[in-house]
């Protein structure tokens, strides 16, 4: 029986700048008298609203500083929201958080991991965080590095650690208490393709066993082959939410042709828009056009066609198969990598 | 209040101490000893300084280790981990709320602080060799100003651990700790400011002053000092104020 989540208009308005700047400004020799200063004034999170079902994995998607990390940093306890509610199971995370600490464990997007102990003692000792026995939690910490292939390094301190050895380590530490619930916060970022495949299956066998799982990615085909569900999410405001079969459905046509030119005159977009199959074409900045259509090949003759006919040469094409970085570009008009 | 995550929380610091043993010691009691030796044994043997200040000395010297003690060994570790490897973050998340985290830390702290002004004394004794005359004839008032002073280094450390950025560590030792020892009435009695008010009157804000006056009021009270009971009277308001600033601190720096 796993553990569900539920967050409610949730809105994070940063008055210092975000944590990594803000640590460390201790002292100041510039006296603070002039003008007043602007008001330093970062939102977050604008109203964010959604459920994550117990025992689903949940991907949450969006570019850098889109509100993914602040998300996870409020359910885990890290972040005080400005408004709104969120709850780990009926726990109230602001109001009851250690019942809500207990039920959750936490990979973050940075290793953390306690430099001044072996990768043996980190578990030994997170598991004594939480009240396990001292038997319970040296059979637990044993499973857990054989699992995760770090038997030989146990007694090592993890200084000495490659980033993909601190990882999995991370993902070990937060599965050391059996949490219902495990937050994993850009788990691929910077690890090799191997390392990676391990982490799916490591994930999907954990969610197996009845727990959820909730993921943030900015990678695309992270989010398609391993979530069940998504919420894409784009400075600080959820702007698609659903399976991805069905937000991959909601693109209109499915197929992505970005088109440039040395100019798009009006006379071509409306002539783009007759083509077959064609149900929506946009232009940004007068040289390229984007063409959702429900094919992509069949269609390159008839716009070169189009584009000779009234004399524009046609520089490039690039055909994007259905696929949510086509929907995340169709809702925000950018690429996830912009 | 969650005692097992408590104790746990406890037994990691004690055990990353216990680990760190040899340079914790160097780290801390070096540069008193050092001193203890020069001031206690050259100058007085030499002739250029009364032997009587050997006894004068100690309590200085023991109050200068125990306040630098406590403050590094909860500063320092926050500082790096607040910051560089952010390793805190898993005992933030820990079932028990944040503050006893910070409340576990000063109690290591205070351990530590405790060990490095109790282990000056038989190290002076041998330093400084003979012609020391302590006195243990007054145990509680001596306990109860170590677990004061022991208890405004650590939380003290809280205070500055969760102040000051990892780039500013020296500037923390120049500005803060530097000041804070030479003005600390550690290596002359407060009465010897008599001849300057204006400093004899400021320095009374400097916790040290009262740690280095109620040792020697308790362990060499041939010497003028001030008065015991006033000195635990400020201690524990000083204590109570860096405690309650230390935990603030700590909460805001805890949570975004």
């Amino acid at each position: 029986m796993g553990i569900g989540i539920r967050i409610e208009e949730l809105r994070k308005v940063y008055d210092t700048p975000p944590p990594s700047a803000a640590r460390g400004a201790g002292f100041s020799f510039t006296p603070v008298k002039s003008a007043p200063r602007k008001k330093f004034e970062v939102v977050a999170l604008d109203g964010v609203s959604f459920e994550i079902r117990a025992g689903e994995i949940f991907g949450l998607l969006g570019p850098n500083g889109a509100g993914k990390s602040t998300t996870i940093g409020i359910l885990t306890t890290r972040t005080r929201p400005t408004s709104g509610r969120a709850f780990i199971g009926e726990f109230d995370v602001w109001r009851e958080q250690v019942k809500a600490k207990r039920l959750l464990g936490v990979v973050p997007q940075r290793p953390n991991l306690d430099f001044a102990l072996t990768a043996r003692e980190i578990l030994v000792f997170h598991g004594a965080y939480f009240g396990q026995s001292a038997r319970e939690r040296e059979k637990r910490a044993d499973e857990l590095l054989e699992k995760f292939k770090l038997t030989d390094r146990a007694t090592h301190m993890v200084r000495t650690f490659s980033g993909g050895m601190m990882q999995r380590l991370s993902i070990a530490r937060a599965m050391m208490h059996d949490p219902e619930i495990l937050f994993l916060d850009e788990p691929s970022a910077g690890l090799d393709p191997q390392t990676r495949l391990l982490l799916w299956e490591i994930v999907r066998d954990y969610n197996r066993l009845g727990k959820t799982i909730v993921l943030t990615t900015h990678y695309m085909d992270e989010a398609d082959s391993l979530c069940e569900r998504l919420a894409i999410i784009d400075h600080g405001r959820i702007i698609a939410q659903g399976t991805p079969r069905e937000l991959k459905a909601s693109i209109p046509g499915g197929y992505l042709l970005r088109l440039r030119f040395d100019r798009v005159p009006e006379e071509l977009m409306a002539e783009l828009r007759t083509l077959p199959g064609v149900t929506e074409v946009r232009t940004s900045d007068h040289i390229a056009a984007d063409v959702y259509a429900d094919r992509g090949g069949p269609l390159i003759g008839p716009i070169v066609t189009a584009a000779n006919a009234a004399g524009i040469e046609l520089h490039d094409v690039h055909i994007a198969e259905p696929s949510l970085e086509t929907l995340f570009l169709h809702h925000t008009g950018r690429s996830l990598r912009d | 209040m969650n005692w097992k995550t408590f104790y746990a929380l406890l037994s990691r610091d004690g055990h990353v101490a216990r680990r760190n043993l040899l340079p914790m010691l160097l780290q801390n009691l070096l540069q008193p000893l050092l001193f203890t030796f020069v001031f206690g044994r050259v100058m007085t043997t030499s002739g250029m300084l009364p032997a009587a200040y050997k006894s004068m000395l100690l309590p200085g010297v023991m109050a200068i280790s125990m306040v630098m003690a406590g403050v590094q060994a909860v500063a320092m570790p926050l500082i790096a981990e607040f910051q560089f490897t952010r390793e805190i973050e898993d005992r933030l998340l820990a079932p028990i709320e944040i503050g006893w985290l910070a409340v576990a830390k000063i109690v290591t702290g205070m351990i530590q602080a405790t060990f490095a002004g109790l282990v000056v004394i038989p190290a002076a004794w041998l330093l400084m060799g003979s012609g020391l005359s302590l006195n243990f004839g007054k145990p509680f008032e001596f306990a109860a100003v170590c677990l004061l002073v022991a208890l405004f280094s650590s939380a003290g450390g809280l205070a500055l651990g969760c102040s000051v950025g990892q780039t500013q560590i020296g500037l923390m030792f120049s500005l803060v700790l530097a000041p804070m020892m030479m003005f600390g009435c550690a290596y002359y009695p407060w009465s010897a400011l008599s001849s300057f008010r204006v400093l004899q009157v400021a320095v009374l804000v400097n916790p040290l002053v009262y740690a280095s006056e109620g040792l020697r009021g308790a362990l060499a009270p041939q010497f003028p000092h001030i008065d015991t009971l006033l000195v635990i009277g400020v201690l524990t308001l000083i204590d109570g104020l860096i405690l309650v600033l230390g935990l603030k601190k700590f909460q805001s720096k805890a949570v975004s």
